[in-house]
């Protein structure tokens, strides 16, 4: 269990929404929590939808990519979902780039995006995960 | 430049650099900033309140509602009494960081106002002060 956000499953994905504005102990809290579900639940795909953040700064920029490194490494995409434009602004002229990070537009499209790259990528290996 | 209004607030834990972070979005609000404007004040508040907290030890800030004829302003003044940054050039470079950052915290917050001034002086703490304009 995350300590205040909660950890979803569906199917082989687990989802997040964030919609509080997260102090830092709360973001790493959620690093440390999402590793552990991907493992325990076999997860093959993690989303967060962050349409509820108001800013992205570099600290929760960081924990997204963070996110999306370790899952990558337990074989599992992270799609960030609904980020707000006046967000998405602002982070450019941060100078956060999130390059590790797939985006999209929404829960949907994240969800499709998720299911792709799984998809291909068990064609590509030849035979799924053992 | 005329004061309109101002407020200062402890900046000592995270929970402060989310209560900053709500202040100074309230202040700009007030202000009559777009949302992209309030975003990116947020933005480069929460960026060095959080270098308050983490190296400074801890501070204050004062917010300054600014009014200069027809221009509305916001100005933001974050202080510590920490070891202070003994090289502030380096410190102002991007991807530079002496913690666990990204080291985009001063030169990102930097780019994300009209005005920014950082003073630091090692031994007696940092003054960083920046302002935006509607």
């Amino acid at each position: 269990m995350a300590g205040e956000i909660p950890i979803l499953q569906i199917g082989d994905c687990l989802l997040v929404s964030i919609q509080v504005d997260m102090h830092d102990r709360l973001a790493m809290a959620l690093q440390d929590d999402l590793t552990v579900r991907i493992v325990q639940s076999r997860a093959r795909g993690v989303m967060i939808d962050i349409s509820a953040l108001e800013i992205v700064d570099s600290f929760i920029g960081r924990m997204l990519n963070n996110i999306a490194g370790m899952s990558r490494v337990l074989d599992a995409v992270t799609v960030v979902v609904g980020m707000r434009p006046a967000v998405a602004i602002t982070l450019v002229e941060l100078g956060l780039t999130l390059t590790g990070v797939r985006t999209a537009l929404n829960v949907d499209k994240g969800l499709a995006m998720i299911r792709r790259i799984i998809d291909d990528g068990e064609r590509g290996a030849g035979a799924g995960r053992g | 430049m005329p004061v309109e209004g101002s407020e200062t607030m402890a900046v000592l834990t995270s929970d402060d650099v989310v209560r900053v972070r709500q202040a100074v979005r309230a202040n700009a609000i007030k202000a009559g900033f777009s949302l992209v404007d309030q975003t990116k004040i947020v933005t480069a508040a929460s960026e060095i309140a959080r270098n308050t907290v983490d190296y400074g030890g801890g501070g204050t800030l004062l917010i300054e509602l600014l009014r200069e004829g027809a221009r509305h302003g916001l100005k933001l003044t974050f202080a510590d009494q920490g070891p202070g940054i003994p090289d502030l050039e380096r410190a102002m470079t991007d991807g530079y960081t002496s913690g666990n950052g990204l080291g985009l915290g001063l030169s990102g917050a930097k780019r994300l106002c009209n005005e920014f001034a950082i003073k630091s002086t090692p031994g007696s703490g940092t003054i960083v002060s920046l302002a935006r304009w509607r």
